[in-house]
């Protein structure tokens, strides 16, 4: 083909397709680039002819000459390669930065491609909100970029249309002054979009632009405007602080969908000399749903969300911070009573070392408080900033303040960017049927959703990774949103849509590059190149640090302005540590993640305490209608040991309706029940079972609580999970040793002894590691591990190579939760390597469990000899292409994957067949790249931290380190010195490489006394 | 043969004299009769019944593709439990094979002379039930196509592949397939006299050449007689620890691994006993048929019944006392999850099938204590087909529930069989049942030369003479 002509001849790669075009205007080339970037998308629409186009597509991104063509059309620049290079080399990976945001937390990021696809992401080391990881969501925003099932044509009242039709019918709308125009916005995180907003409201100056997000930081912002009387972003510094409360706030987990805060509060978790044990800090949380921050707690005191406000209000009084307000018997509630004084005692030592942090989803009086209290301890820990966005008009106010003029009839043009209102708006603000009423609704998104089919118009929405933009963090800090991609499906962007609105159409790349261009100073080319390499705008004028000063009486009349809670049980909502709010209902890779606590996959469930479930008669998986008023919802219950009583949680994000095929009939609709007045939690409601019954598809104990119960008890005579406080551990440092007898062990073989070159080890900290789910999804994008779907779940085949053990300790009504990574242990003597009949699995001279996938035939002898069961069986072909794998009856995996998902693969991790066992490899196909860089360098030695594993990699906690355990130097060899370091089932006499830190807590000796 | 017969009471006690018996020429046709027949005077519920059989094994064909067409996932076994029914259906086959070699060799050895009106059908239900076996690992592997041929010690192209001989599996091809080639030699050696028998007898050319051919020349002579002895001697004495190596060595793959429940040394003794229990119970089961149909209440006496009784009393009261020894080790060693693993047997979520094994295995076949219950066909055959089901439950309770919980509790799991799991299963019993079914109208099903050698004619005869020549 002379386009393979052309771009060979072109080496240096600086003109792209767009000049190859008019290079190579042959009739071929025409035909080829009519198939690859179909101008209708009428072809897209029939199933055979939209598999052909990908087929096509897959098959000319095999080849690299020809996918530089689905490189953007402007200049992208790989990290790697340094401000001034501008190099290309087939099959090598490269590295561009981007920028994600989501819920008003932005995160800049990597992008791993091969010849021209996105296949993996990771942080980026450079952004400060981000430091080098990303969370489970951000890198399975891949998967959602190559989801078949998103919006890929324009849609006219249902009826597809063409681009041209949308602008054309856009003139024939006189918009006037604005009155009868409104904007819908997710969260505005991006200064461009911001800019274009101004202009916007200048132009049509009657206009209103509000911005919803169904979880984000509207009340962090509302609760600053009612203390210091200004909007401001607070900035927790947990890394310097000593004792920190958590109301309600789980900042480690869905509380904060960005690495930031995990990073800075393992800061303070630390343990890697002696002296790090006495600068641990100490976490109290109070909540209601068990979070992985409640788990990682030294303290935790379970309460409903109501309660959390009261016990706010008792700790600013017990400090002097504000008077006494609603006092409540104490008497009554030793436990609680005692918390809060103890509390209260530790945090006045801490002083400046101390900080309170409210979660985004207690209101606005909690988090004015949490500033208050920070405040009247003097604490440093905490800053805040104004934000560099306009917010003005947010959350649910302002939606609320939307829905009754479009009822009125006041609202003929609707646009909204981004965002499934008519899914995730509270149930009694009837979105949907205000929307029927707005004259011309236009909804951007990046699917054809509930709120895309009860619009007139719908544009699809260019995904992240494959359209220009830019956002800001809280704190101001810029960045590029680079593409990596042509968008695949020719969808816009919010500030395309708005541009064009205002009669001023541009492409994204010239609204972000003019924008930037005017802000920097200097050689603009250069500057532009530099963020690009970077992943932040160096030389903007970020946001100050803001000095002011809380009022308490405002902050007191505030609260006693606000109603008591309703009596009946009280129903919380939190974002899906899965799916979100809903977003990533079609993303197979989230689907299968199991929740952090209930290892709950593929549905979300009503989590209630033990006690309340026996109270009410209620078992595990017993589905329940939930109401109050005129709203209801039915769901499954799920028995959460450590939940507050009287007290339901239950997920947001599932039970779409118009979704993709994924994401179908998967779990229940808790927006049904959210009102705007319950926003995030509301009491009153009334439980009844229906008799109904559901299968919770959750990959431990299955479900039932009485294993669940069952296992937390065998747990407690094994020692697997090994765990300390400090104090034990400091007064005598062999405690963790000698939790297990090892007696000593001979085989009857003669010991290989690994002493020569790379001897590649792990130790994983389980002080430090929170079990937030994101190294599972590293490696699941990594090395190609395949989605198996509920059914498949339900049956134990999910596929994870590192999985998140969960054990329950104490109590069954206030237990205490660790999280344990589980990947292969890479034993010395490998139980599964001598019952292999056929050597598919054997020690390479490096210390790795190698896995030759194209000998194995599929005995499973390994995977039962493997004391951690971390091997992994192709039960059924779980990459092939096509709605079900499999036809009969009673057994199916869903939607495996479709030909379009096929190019997220890492191409150098084997896909696996059917019928061969897998398992984690440590990662060898970074090893190799290492050796060949270190190799093509002219050096003999891979250098320390050379080789990260994905799971390292991408770790928001710095949990996991690896290395060379022959080098005394590497980290690893220092971690493993570490008295706290021990192999589990050592006394198998199976050497395992991947060793682990005993988790050590910190707490209260007053408490724990 | 051997035409000595002792004159001990004691040994006539155990050697029981056939009732009402024929002399040479009647037993002859009273057997040959049974092959020999027209197949259109066969009995229309032969037919019937080898239909059905046939329909079953088309089932276990149509399982196989569905299988292999799909691939593991066809059936309940998962992640921890990589082994369900597939190896449990195994260990079960061939443990009913056991009693073939064990009543052809080891009491060939003794001169346990009433073994002779069973030998041959349980000889042959040897056979069948390692074909049925023989199935499983193969297809139990997730890639057969390749497992058919990589796991023997062939020169291969694809990979180079040299095969590890440190893994029980590869002990298990060596084990399964010797005794498969060992214990049809043996049935087939048995089986050359009575060949020759038919051969003489045929009528037709096709009977006369297949029979001619198969009787290897076989004329009777002295000479004959006295080669035969010695090979058949000779190949018993092969069998003999054949029969106890090869559950040995099955017993070796769960023995030899890390998994509680399965590294025991107590595995091979305790898994011969319960394959000859199983096999006794099975070839019980078979023959009560088999004489009840075919009228041989004359050569299978109750006697012969009793004495196998006897033997599935000692048997199931071996595996009981090593249920208890796993038990009591299991706490003696103080090992927390040895003793997880045995309480979980019992009590945990898998406790039905561990007690449906304990009441079929241990308290059944106390019933045999008593010799009228012992003597008693409607007894016997009951208990039989319990004893076969509690030694499929006891081979499902070593594999799953000790794969089920292991050591780490975060990666428990329960398992739950498919239809296909149960289908293809049940089509192997069609399998078995057709070869039987087969055998018996096609083969003598009983030794014709062997049985002569101990009827009560022969002996009185011999006696007599022996007598006069003592009196003279």
């Amino acid at each position: 083909m002379s386009l393979v002509k052309i771009q060979t001849a072109n080496p240096t790669g600086k003109k792209y397709w767009r000049s190859l075009n008019d290079a190579a205007d042959t009739p071929e080339f025409r035909d080829f680039v009519h198939r690859e970037f179909p101008t209708h998308a009428t072809e897209m629409l029939d199933g055979n002819s939209r598999r052909t186009v990908l087929k096509l597509m897959a098959a000319s991104l095999g080849l690299a000459g020809l996918t530089a063509c689905r490189r953007p059309v402007e200049h992208i620049l790989p990290a790697q390669s340094g401000v001034e290079a501008d190099l290309y080399a087939p099959g090598e990976p490269f590295f561009y930065t981007t920028v994600h945001s989501m819920g008003g937390h932005v995160t800049g990021l990597t992008v791993e491609t091969h010849d021209g696809r996105p296949t993996k992401i990771e942080g980026n080391p450079d952004h400060p909100h981000s430091l080098g990881s990303a969370t489970a969501l951000e890198q399975a925003t891949v998967l959602q970029m190559y989801d078949p099932d998103r919006s890929q044509k324009v849609l006219n009242g249902g009826k597809e249309a063409k681009f041209a039709d949308f602008e054309g019918a856009l003139k024939g709308i006189s918009l006037g002054d604005g009155s009868g125009l409104r904007f819908l916005s997710e969260t505005v995180t991006s200064p461009t979009l911001n800019d274009l907003r101004s202009q916007a409201l200048k132009k049509f100056p009657k206009a209103k632009w509000a911005e919803y997000d169904p979880a984000s930081r509207d009340l962090e912002l509302a609760g600053t405007s009612l203390a210091f009387g200004q909007q401001l972003y607070v900035h927790p510094h947990f890394d310097q602080a000593s004792v920190i409360l958590a109301l309600d706030n789980d900042f480690l987990g869905l509380d904060s969908p960005s690495p930031f805060m995990t990073k800075l509060y393992s800061k303070g978790r630390r343990v890697e000399s002696e002296e790090d044990l006495d600068k641990m800090n100490r976490l109290y949380a109070v909540e209601s749903q068990f979070s992985i921050t409640g788990a990682n707690a030294d303290h935790r005191l379970r309460m409903t969300g109501a309660e959390v406000k009261q016990f706010a209000i008792d700790l600013a009084a017990a400090l002097g911070a504000m008077p006494a307000l609603n006092v409540v018997n104490n008497a009554a509630n030793d436990k609680r009573a005692k918390f809060l004084a103890v509390l209260v005692k530790d945090l006045k030592s801490a002083g400046a070392k101390a900080l309170v942090s409210a979660g985004p989803r207690q209101s606005a009086s909690v988090q004015a408080l949490a500033a208050l209290i920070n405040q009247s301890l003097g604490s440093t820990c905490v800053s805040y900033s104004k934000p560099v966005i306009d917010k003005s008009s947010i959350g649910v106010d302002a939606l609320k303040a939307l829905v009754g003029e479009m009822s009125a009839g006041q609202v003929s043009t609707l646009v909204i960017l981004g965002g499934n209102p008519v899914y995730t708006a509270p149930a009694d603000l009837q979105f949907g049927v205000a929307l029927s009423k707005v004259q011309n609704s236009i909804h951007l998104g990046l699917e054809a959703d509930e709120t895309a089919a009860a619009s007139k118009w719908h544009i699809p929405e260019a995904h992240y990774l494959e359209a220009w933009g830019d956002q800001a963090t809280s704190d101001g800090t810029p960045s590029i949103q680079q593409p990596v991609i042509q968008p695949l499906f020719g969808g816009k962007t919010a500030q395309e849509v708005v541009a064009l609105l205002l009669g001023s159409p541009a492409s994204a790349h010239d609204i972000t590059r003019n924008y930037y261009n005017a802000l920097v100073a200097g050689n603009k080319e250069q500057a532009w190149r530099k963020a690009l390499n970077d992943g932040v705008v160096a030389g903007v004028k970020t946001a100050e640090a803001v000095k002011a000063s809380a009022d308490a009486k405002k902050i007191a009349a505030a609260l006693q302005a606000e109603p008591k809670p309703a009596a009946g049980i009280e129903v919380g909502f939190y974002p899906s540590s899965a799916v979100w709010d809903g977003r990533f209902a079609n993303n197979g890779w989230m689907q299968e993640t199991p929740d952090p606590m209930t290892k709950l996959t593929w549905g979300n469930a009503a989590m209630i305490s033990p006690a309340t479930a026996k109270k009410n008669r209620i078992n595990d998986g017993d589905v329940i209608s939930i109401s109050k008023g005129g709203v209801k919802m039915q769901a499954a219950v799920m028995i959460q040991p450590g939940h507050a009583d009287e007290a339901i949680s239950i997920a947001l994000g599932y039970g779409r309706q118009k979704v993709g095929r994924i994401g179908k009939d998967i779990g229940f609709n808790a927006n049904l029940i959210r009102t705007a007045d319950g926003f995030w939690f509301s009491s009153g409601f009334a439980i009844a079972d229906t008799g109904e019954r559901h299968l919770h598809a959750t990959t431990q104990e299955h479900g039932a609580i009485n294993q669940v119960i069952a296992s937390a008890e065998r747990q407690n005579d094994r020692p697997i999970v090994r765990e300390a406080t400090v104090e034990e551990y400091k007064k005598e440092p062999k405690i963790i040793e000698e939790m297990a007898e090892v007696p000593e062990l001979q085989g009857i073989y003669p010991q290989i002894v690994y002493d020569k070159g790379y001897q590649w080890g792990m130790a994983i900290d389980l002080t430090s590691c929170t079990g937030c789910n994101a190294c599972i999804v590293a490696c699941t994008s990594e090395n190609n591990i395949p989605v198996v779907g509920k059914d498949q779940v339900l049956r134990g085949r999910e596929m994870h190579w590192l999985r998140m053990d969960r054990y329950y300790t104490g109590d069954e009504n206030d237990p205490q939760v660790v999280e344990q990574p589980l990947p292969c242990m890479q034993c010395e003597n490998a139980p599964c390597e001598n019952v292999c009949p056929v050597q598919a699995t054997a020690h390479s001279p490096e210390g790795l469990n190698d896995m030759a996938y194209n000998r194995c035939v599929g005995t499973r002898y390994c995977a039962n000899n493997c004391p951690f069961k971390v091997r992994h069986f192709n039960f059924l072909n779980y990459h092939k292409s096509g709605k079900e794998t499999t036809t009969i009856p009673g057994i199916s995996t869903r939607l495996a994957e479709e030909e379009l998902v096929g190019l997220v693969y890492n191409p150098d991790v084997t896909v696996r067949m059917r019928g061969v066992m897998e398992k984690c490899t440590y990662c060898v196909q970074r090893i190799e790249q290492a050796r060949i860089h270190a190799k093509v360098d002219g050096r003999r030695e891979i250098k320390e931290g050379e080789v990260k594993t994905a799971c390292q990699q991408t770790c928001p906690a710095d949990a996991i380190s690896f290395g060379n355990i022959n080098d005394p130097n590497s980290k690893v060899s220092k971690m493993k010195k570490q008295e706290r370091n021990y192999a589990l089932l050592a006394e198998l006499d199976i050497r395992p490489r991947t060793t682990y830190l005993a988790k050590l807590r910190n707490p209260n000796p007053e408490l724990t006394a | 043969m051997s035409l000595i017969v002792e004159q001990n009471p004691a040994l006539m006690e155990v050697n029981p004299p056939l009732v009402n018996s024929p002399d040479y020429h009647d037993l002859t046709n009273q057997i040959t009769d049974i092959t020999e027949g027209a197949l259109s005077k066969t009995p229309k519920k032969y037919w019937i019944t080898l239909g059905i059989t046939a329909s079953i094994t088309g089932i276990l064909g149509l399982m196989l593709v569905i299988l292999v067409w799909n691939g593991i996932g066809m059936w309940g076994n998962n992640r921890p439990v990589g082994w369900a029914w597939d190896i449990t259906n195994f260990v079960f086959w061939i443990g009913i094979g056991h009693a073939g070699t064990l009543i052809s060799a080891i009491l060939f050895l003794f001169r346990q002379k009433w073994r002779t009106s069973i030998n041959r059908s349980a000889e042959a239900m040897t056979l069948f039930a390692v074909m049925c076996a023989g199935i499983y690992p193969l297809f139990h592997t997730g890639r057969p196509w390749r497992a058919a041929y990589w796991l023997f010690p062939i020169p291969n192209t694809d990979l180079n592949l040299w095969q590890n001989f440190r893994s029980p599996l590869i002990w298990d091809v060596f084990a399964v397939s010797t005794y498969f080639t060992v214990s049809a030699l043996f049935w087939f050696t048995g089986l050359v006299p009575d060949l020759a028998t038919l051969r003489d007898r045929a009528t037709s050319k096709a009977k006369q050449v297949v029979f001619g051919a198969l009787s290897l020349g076989w004329r009777g002579s002295a000479r004959h007689w006295a080669n035969y002895e010695k090979a058949y001697l000779i190949l018993a004495a092969i069998s003999t620890p054949l029969v106890l190596s090869v559950h040995s060595i099955v017993s070796f793959d769960f023995a030899t691994s890390v998994i509680p429940g399965w590294h025991t040394t107590i595995f091979p003794p305790y898994f011969v006993a319960g394959a000859i229990f199983s096999g006794f119970a099975m070839v019980m089961t078979l023959l009560i048929i088999a004489r009840w149909t075919l009228n041989l209440q004359n050569l299978i006496t109750i006697k012969h019944l009793e004495n196998m009784n006897k033997i599935i009393l000692t048997t199931g009261s071996v595996v009981g006392y090593a249920y208890a020894t796993e038990f009591f080790i299991a706490w003696y060693s103080g090992n927390t999850y040895e003793r997880f693993t045995f309480i979980n047997r019992a009590f945990g979520p898998y406790w039905w099938a561990y007690w449906t094994m304990v009441t079929c295995n241990v308290i059944s076949p106390q019933f045999f204590w008593f010799k009228k219950l012992r003597r008693s066909i409607p007894v016997m055959f009951i208990l039989s087909i319990t004893t076969n089901i509690g030694m499929w439950f006891e081979r499902f309770v070593i594999i799953a529930t000790s794969l089920h919980r292991d050591f780490l509790p975060g990666s428990w799991g329960y398992f739950k069989p498919t239809w296909i799991d149960m289908a293809t299963f049940f089509g192997t019993f069609g399998l078995f049942l057709t070869l039987f079914l087969l055998f018996a109208r096609f083969l003598p099903m009983i030794a014709i030369s062997e049985v002569k050698g101990v009827l009560t004619t022969e002996k009185q005869t011999f006696k007599s003479v022996a007598t006069e020549v003592v009196t003279k």
